[in-house]
């Protein structure tokens, strides 16, 4: 086969299969998983098993991705099903790398609380699947397969502690929002069907500048249900009630999980759909804009009363969709560079959050307040600067890659919304290094597994080194980011110049 | 070579110490960290004659960081910085060896949490990048938060935190203003560089904007100095910290805000600086904080807040010394900045000492203990009488040159300040008496040890240089002249061409 991978021609199916194959690929190791679960689903060798099975599955579906980057995939010829560019690449590591170091962090878990469910990583790999194609989806419909690959795939993974009335209580609160978010999405797709007669996303682009929609009133309401249906799944304000809930009641490291890769996989979506349909209509970077606001305060604030580290790291994530949500709002490539930038260092802290809580959390899952971690830097030092760098990472602290994460997306609100932060994030370093441990059995319990602590140890390493020498991953996501095909912003609606500052150049 | 890598040896080499220093068993800790401060020390020294006075910024290291964002590694020295440097890498090898039984618990942790510190002062004193600037000026604020949380007193969660909120809120404010003026350059010239000569040739007419960029480093600076009413942070904080954290706080930290204004924020925007509203709201503000500052420490019981608050009140001196833009004023104002660290550091040290012994810092819990320590009664009134500022010690110096400086642009503030030097009279001897004098009628009292071999080779050094800067502070003044001459001249045109302008 002769393929020119700068321009793919997606019509021919030799070269839509080459386009597809991180996705293909991941397809038949989800597939593989299934069937060796079947057959073997008793012992904790069959669970590690599984476990690694799936974690060759991603690699493969990663080296996939990684050869089409390396290649400079590219497509040409009519805007087909599924986009081939950078930006879709980057954010697949992205994703395959979160879902393989969640892998990691779930053997040490699954063991210690006992939760004996095979189809655990198969699930893990279909959620992944789907994220991937939400990404990639250059067509509407496709990002609602995508969409629902994931949301079902985590409604079940949710609940996948069968014995936690929390865990119950957790999948069907998510099942219900999300079913109810995907259904304004869908409706919303419609709406923009019936005004653009078109899902591919290029095409509404043209369709709206071809036709002048650009105050098109049907058009307007399809993309406010649009924007509903994805605010929903970034967990953003006032669309955030589920999230709290949820990732308390789940298995913590799913909760790690939502609250990185699915909340990527979303605001990767969000980014792809507005920037490159939705370019021209100037009502949404407004409506965008003081989502991102009021998110950021708000998820603040209620993080500042919380009790329970896992809520806080909740309501955290919260907040940081809605610093996410300032990159979106300014719709242009350096917005997507800064925004790619700040995922990889969102999703490195706090899954290094999420799998130290998880360490902490024992005995089925009781909850750990901020008052347990007294003393734990004299009990266990590393586990305790671990923790800290990834909090004073959160919290934005020059020579983590958080603080090059805000330094890019950069605006005023949120640098006062981070000055509140500092209030929650703050009393967790406190609690570990300046109270005294209560008991000497206090930290009996805490354990974290050699692969939890070579996660743990590789994500923090990783906010460190990004801290201080963040240039290529910049150059990537600049890269990257510009690939998606903005159309310039003819916006009088966006904030004032004076509350955005550049990305880059 | 020396030339060239200096100032990147003196930002590395502290960070480098405190990773030997957690290395090492937990009974070498200290002299590890007292052996890496002192190497420090002696890589700092001959600064003192490799400095060309009439060099202007010298020592320059520049190298690309982030290139993308015009972000560079950039360092360099003049006679401003000069003497900080200098301050800084001299006090902190006194501070580990006064903390030597002053702390007691994870030693590692706390020297290892120093030398970092120091790296990050040094850092903030050194840097011609803006980005490398902010940078540094937020890492100081993490070891200083853990050393008062962690080695705090009674009350220290609540101090660091109020410390690090305070910082961090000014600090980032001072980021956006960053980051805008950045912005507002490149537009300018196209260029997106970080670099404080690209910014400061760039800068040009910023109209209403500059007022508020002005403001931003005005807030993050003024919390930081601290200038009334911005200070209620420094009594919390001086309180719990442990004595080398106040010594620190007290003597380096507070110098970084005074510091960025000289360096930053009048340079950048001398007009919004100057303009007379904002001066005279500045100068009020500092002459407020003299008077205020001395009231509230002649009604301390604690000693050591009692030194917390003369510090408010010699900052303002310094405040007033550089707005009053003439030579001798922003050369005294240097020169409190110095003389501040060794007097203040070395009372808080004292206290540090009177704790250690009776555990209570409450003046009325001594009295007459001059017969019982007579040496450390003998430096406390020495310490003390420098903080006054009396002639021949380096108080002196300091005020007398900012209130000569400051009575040609401001006779009614002059005039008001020189009251504040009395009223530091008025805090300073009561306690002095009461603490070393008056009856000795306390048993407790009556078996207080002296200062040790240790104690004394801490407060020496700094007993030297009160009556060595006293005495004789010419070769100081000489090399701090051109800087501070170059600083006026960079700001008083900027600012007389807007009012002539007016």
């Amino acid at each position: 086969m002769n393929l020119d991978f700068q321009a793919l021609d997606l019509s021919r199916p030799g070269d839509l299969l080459v386009a597809l194959a991180p996705e293909l690929v991941l397809t038949l190791a989800a597939l593989l998983v299934l069937l060796v679960v079947a057959w073997r689903h008793r012992t904790p060798q069959d669970l590690r098993l599984a476990g690694w099975l799936t974690l060759a599955g991603l690699g493969a579906a990663g080296f996939a991705a990684w050869f089409l980057w390396w290649r400079g995939a590219g497509a040409a010829g009519i805007p087909a099903m599924i986009a081939v560019d950078d930006f879709r690449f980057v954010a697949d590591w992205l994703f395959l790398g979160t879902t393989a170091l969640t892998v990691l962090v779930s053997f040490d878990y699954l063991e210690r609380e006992a939760v004996w469910v095979p189809e655990y990583f198969v699930l893990l790999l279909f959620a992944t699947l789907g994220m991937m194609l939400m990404a990639g989806a250059q067509d509407l419909m496709v990002l609602f397969l995508g969409l629902e690959l994931m949301s079902i795939a985590l409604y079940v993974l949710a609940g996948s502690s069968r014995r936690s009335a929390a865990g119950a209580e957790a999948a069907l609160k998510y099942f219900l929002l999300g079913a109810f978010a995907s259904g304004f999405l869908l409706y919303g797709i419609a709406l923009v069907y019936g005004a653009t007669a078109t899902t591919n996303l290029t095409l509404i682009g043209v369709q709206i500048a071809t036709l002048g929609l650009q105050h098109g009133t049907m058009l307007e309401i399809g993309l406010g249900l649009l924007l509903v249906g994805f605010g929903f799944k970034v967990a953003a304000v006032p669309f955030h009630m589920w999230a709290p809930d949820v990732y308390d009641g789940s298995p913590t490291p799913i909760a790690g999980y939502m609250a990185t890769a699915v909340k990527a996989a979303a605001f990767a979506a969000l980014f792809r759909v507005l920037g490159e349909a939705f370019a021209a209509v100037p009502a949404w970077h407004a409506i965008v804009w003081w989502l991102a606001v009021v998110t950021m305060v708000v998820g603040n604030l209620i993080a500042l009363v919380q009790r329970t580290l896992k809520r806080l790291l909740a309501y955290s994530s919260i907040a940081h969709a809605g610093y996410l949500l300032v990159a979106v709002a300014t719709g242009t490539a350096a917005g997507a560079a800064a925004f790619l930038f700040y995922l990889v260092a969102y999703t490195l802290m706090t899954l290094a959050a999420f799998a130290l809580l998880a360490a902490k959390g024992t005995n089925g899952e009781r909850d750990v307040r901020i008052d347990d971690l007294a003393g734990l830097a004299q009990r266990r030092p590393w586990l305790a600067l671990a923790l800290a760098v990834c909090m004073l990472s959160l919290l934005g602290i020059p020579f983590t890659a958080g603080f090059i994460g805000k330094w890019v997306l950069l605006a005023a609100v949120l640098v006062l919304a981070s000055v509140i932060s500092a209030g929650y994030y703050l009393p967790v370093i406190m609690a570990m290094y300046m109270q005294p441990e209560p008991s000497a059995e206090a930290h009996a319990g805490m354990r974290l597994g050699r692969l939890g602590s070579a996660v743990v140890a590789a994500a923090v390493a990783g906010l460190l080194f990004f801290g201080v020498r963040p240039n290529r991953l910049l150059d990537i996501a600049r890269v990257s980011g510009a690939s998606v095909r903005v159309a310039p912003a003819v916006s009088s609606d966006a904030p004032p110049a004076s509350l955005r500052e550049p990305t880059g150049r | 070579m020396y030339a060239q890598t200096v100032l990147t040896a003196l930002l590395v080499w502290p960070a480098l110490a405190a990773v030997a220093v957690l290395a090492a068993p937990v009974r070498w800790a200290k002299h590890v960290a007292l052996a890496g401060s002192l190497v420090e020390f002696a890589i700092s020294v001959p600064l003192w004659w490799v400095f060309q006075p009439a060099g202007g910024m010298q020592l320059q290291l520049d190298v690309p960081w982030i290139p993308g964002w015009g972000i560079h590694y950039a360092v360099g020295v003049d006679g401003i910085s000069l003497f900080l440097i200098l301050l800084t890498t001299f006090l902190v090898p006194l501070s580990i060896l006064g903390s030597y039984t002053y702390i007691t618990t994870r030693e590692r942790a706390f020297y290892a949490l120093m030398l970092v510190l120091t790296s990050g002062m040094i850092g903030v004193f050194v840097a011609l990048d803006l980005f490398l600037f902010y940078v540094m000026w937020d890492v100081m604020l993490i070891p200083m938060y853990f050393i008062i949380g962690m080695w705090g007193g009674q009350n220290r969660l609540y101090a660091a935190l109020k410390f690090f909120v305070y910082t961090f809120f000014g600090s980032l404010l001072m980021l956006v203003a960053i980051v805008a003026l950045v912005y507002l350059v490149a537009q300018r010239t196209g260029v997106y560089s970080f670099s404080y000569f690209h910014l400061m040739g760039n800068v040009g007419e910023l109209g209403t904007l500059a007022f508020w960029l002005f403001g931003a480093f005005f807030l993050a600076f003024a919390i930081k100095v601290p200038i009334f009413p911005f200070h209620t942070w420094l009594p919390d904080a001086h309180v719990e910290a442990p004595t080398a954290g106040s010594v620190i706080l007290a003597a380096v930290l507070l110098k970084m805000g005074t510091y960025g204004f000289l360096r930053f924020a009048l340079p950048l925007f001398p007009r919004v600086a100057l303009h007379p509203a904002v001066q005279t709201a500045i100068v009020t503000l500092s002459l407020i904080g003299i008077i205020y500052g001395g009231l509230v420490a002649m009604v301390q019981p604690d000693f050591k807040k009692l030194i917390a608050y003369s510090s408010v009140a010699h900052l303002g001196f310094v405040m007033l010394g550089i707005w009053a833009l003439t030579l001798q004023s922003v050369q005294g104002a240097l020169m409190v900045m110095i003389n501040h660290g060794i007097s203040t550091g070395a009372l808080f040290f004292l206290v540090g000492m009177l704790y250690e012994r009776r555990h209570t810092r409450q003046i009325d819990a001594f009295g007459g203990i001059a017969k019982v320590v007579p040496l450390f009664a003998a430096v406390l009134t020495i310490v003390s009488l420098s903080s006054i500022g009396l002639p021949a010690t380096n108080g002196f110096v300091g005020e007398f040159l900012v209130l000569v400086g400051a009575f040609r642009t401001y006779p009614a503030a002059a005039v008001i300040a020189a009251v504040g030097v009395i009223v530091a009279a008025m805090y300073l001897l009561p306690a002095l008496q009461r603490v070393i004098y008056n009856p000795l009628d306390k048993p407790e009292n009556a078996r207080l040890p002296d200062l040790s071999a240790r104690e004394l080779a801490v407060l020496l050094p700094l007993v030297a240089c009160i009556v060595w800067l006293g005495v004789y502070p010419a070769p100081l003044l000489r090399r701090m002249e051109p800087s501070a001459q170059r600083f006026i001249e960079t700001v008083r045109p900027a600012a007389g061409a807007a009012a002539a302008a007016r």
